[in-house]
């Protein structure tokens, strides 16, 4: 799924600016499970909102409401009324949300309130790792089901660099938290297929033009648009 | 060997085919526009290492670039092993920089991923990676032999590269170590240099596996040796250089000695012995020397190791 962070809320405030009717709009579906942008999520962020306006002494509206999914036109339609009637939207859905809900209602003022960060899964609870970079051109059939172009830290496709230690990467998250080495899982999960020799065949340079490299990429299914 | 059987003919090509005991060295560019350093260390090594390793923006810090800088230095008399890493250009301007390097007279590149970007002055920067390391290779051997860009497109005048890749023995899965060097051989690595060796055992323990597979008749292994400045430095390189295996006896014996010159001179008896045993595994064909900004020690290091002259090749 798709997973987002809530921005610190200074850069909100300073997004939202002197508007005075603000709408908070959640999005329930992924950035819900994420604990960032659902309804609840965006009920939090609008009392904040408010709490804060009261102690400095300003008068605004905080209402928050949530779409099924912001994403698609159809689920926005239900939450026109609030939208119309908001100076600023600060949408916690993820960034194609956020666009969805902005070009739905342009040119109604609509702001982001979290920073989407990765197509990731819940490792653990609340952990959330990141697995997929839609490069639009998929090779995790070649290497054991784990993906080197997201989870190597220099997208290598032949094979764990010189800094891969005691299966960790020499690379540390913005946190200082250890990575673990992508090759050296590959290398495990082949050999526990009986397919090492995979290892060592040649992998040529990826077709980048597929990822977002080539522009905005666009999907048409022929088969499934109205007669 | 006649000339016409050489890949690229450089001095490093030459000196290796020969079957002589070859020594590179390693010139890390300045942080600014100042050719002169450049010029002052290509001067200082200039008749103790057969060629010259230019660091290509090395531990992602921003230098004077690789090209500029190995053309520097071979206007001072150091023949260039030119870096390129993966990290900072995508695969036109990795074609474009060795087309112009061999315009130049550059003929020695060494490919690279790099170190990545969080660990230098620009964490921020967006890291390339189009290629890796091995595709790297893959493509400038097929410019070189097949007079053909990545994309397939001919050119008229081929490179004339002799191709160089790092390979470090002592990362993990140990086991995957040799057979990567084979995988960076079939893509067409000529040459390789390896991480600083600190551990011999192991480093031998990985020589044998190599030798097992056959890979030394197909590749010139060249050891990586850094002579050790001071304590403070082998700590540092134990505790933070990625992939560097630094055992604790290493640490203890030049710690055993005071600070400053007799630390130096202790690093360098340790760099000679080192080299001296290195130069007596089967199928090691030379020696890398990585002084980290200690050129200076090169000359004395090479003098005693029993290097000089170096080899006059035609």
């Amino acid at each position: 799924m798709i997973t987002a962070e809530r921005k610190p809320l200074d850069e909100i405030l300073e997004l939202v600016g002197d508007k005075k009717k603000i709408l908070v709009a959640g999005c329930d579906t992924c950035v819900a499970i994420c604990l960032t942008g659902g309804e609840k999520e965006a009920e939090i962020l609008a009392s904040e909102l408010r709490i804060l306006a009261e102690k400095d002494g300003r008068a605004v509206e905080v209402e928050h409401t949530a779409a099924i999914r912001q994403c698609e036109w159809e689920y926005l339609d239900m939450i026109a009324d609030k939208v119309a009637a908001a100076d600023v939207v600060l949408s916690m859905a993820c960034g194609i949300g956020i666009q969805s809900l902005a070009e739905k209602f342009a040119p109604k003022l609509v702001m982001p309130a979290v920073n989407t960060n990765m197509l990731g899964m819940p490792q653990e609870h609340a952990v959330w790792l990141e697995r997929c970079v839609a490069c639009g051109e998929c090779r995790i059939g070649l290497t054991g089901g784990i993906c080197p172009v997201v989870r190597c830290s220099k997208s290598l496709m032949n094979g764990p660099c010189g800094g891969s230690h005691d299966g960790l990467c020499e690379v540390t998250g913005p946190e200082k938290e250890e990575i673990e080495c992508a090759w050296a899982l590959i290398w495990e999960r082949l050999k526990a297929q009986g397919r090492e020799e995979l290892m060592f065949t040649d992998r040529p340079p990826k077709d980048w033009s597929k990822s977002s490299s080539g522009g905005p990429r666009k999907m048409v299914r022929e088969e499934a648009k109205p007669v | 060997m006649t000339a016409t059987e050489y890949k690229a003919g450089s001095n490093l090509e030459k000196v290796l085919a020969s079957g002589a005991f070859a020594v590179t060295g390693e010139c890390g560019p300045p942080k600014s526009a100042d050719g002169s350093v450049i010029e002052a260390k290509a001067k200082l090594l200039k008749g103790y290492v057969d060629a010259v390793n230019i660091t290509d923006n090395q531990t992602a810090v921003v230098r004077v670039c690789s090209m500029a800088s190995g053309y520097v230095a071979q206007q001072n008399g150091v023949e260039a092993i030119m870096q390129m890493t993966c990290r900072d250009r995508n695969r036109l301007a990795m074609q474009a920089d060795i087309l112009g390097a061999s315009t130049l007279g550059i003929k020695n590149i060494l490919c690279l991923t790099g170190d990545h970007m969080s660990f230098g002055n620009h964490p921020q920067a967006k890291g390339v990676h189009d290629l890796d390391a091995i595709n790297l290779i893959k493509m400038y051997k097929d410019m070189r032999d097949e007079k053909k860009f990545q994309c397939g497109d001919e050119m008229t005048v081929a490179p004339e590269l002799y191709i160089g890749c790092a390979e470090n023995p002592f990362a993990d899965p140990f086991e995957l170590r040799a057979l990567r060097l084979r995988k960076k051989i079939e893509a067409g690595a000529d040459f390789i240099q390896t991480q600083c060796i600190f551990n011999i055992p192991k480093f031998k323990q990985w020589m044998q596996e190599v030798r097992a597979l056959g890979l030394h008749k197909e590749v010139k292994i060249l050891a990586g040796i850094t002579p050790i400045k001071g304590a403070g430095m082998a700590n540092y390189m134990k505790k933070f250089v990625p992939g560097m295996d630094v055992p604790q006896e290493i640490i203890d014996r030049i710690s055993g000695q005071e600070k400053g010159a007799p630390q130096q001179a202790e690093g360098k008896k340790l760099a000679v012995e080192m080299i001296k045993e290195l130069a007596e595994v089967e199928g090691v064909a030379g020696v890398h020397i990585m002084a980290v900004e200690w050129e200076v020690a090169v000359p004395e290091i090479v003098e005693a190791a029993g290097l000089l002259p170096r080899p006059a090749v035609a």
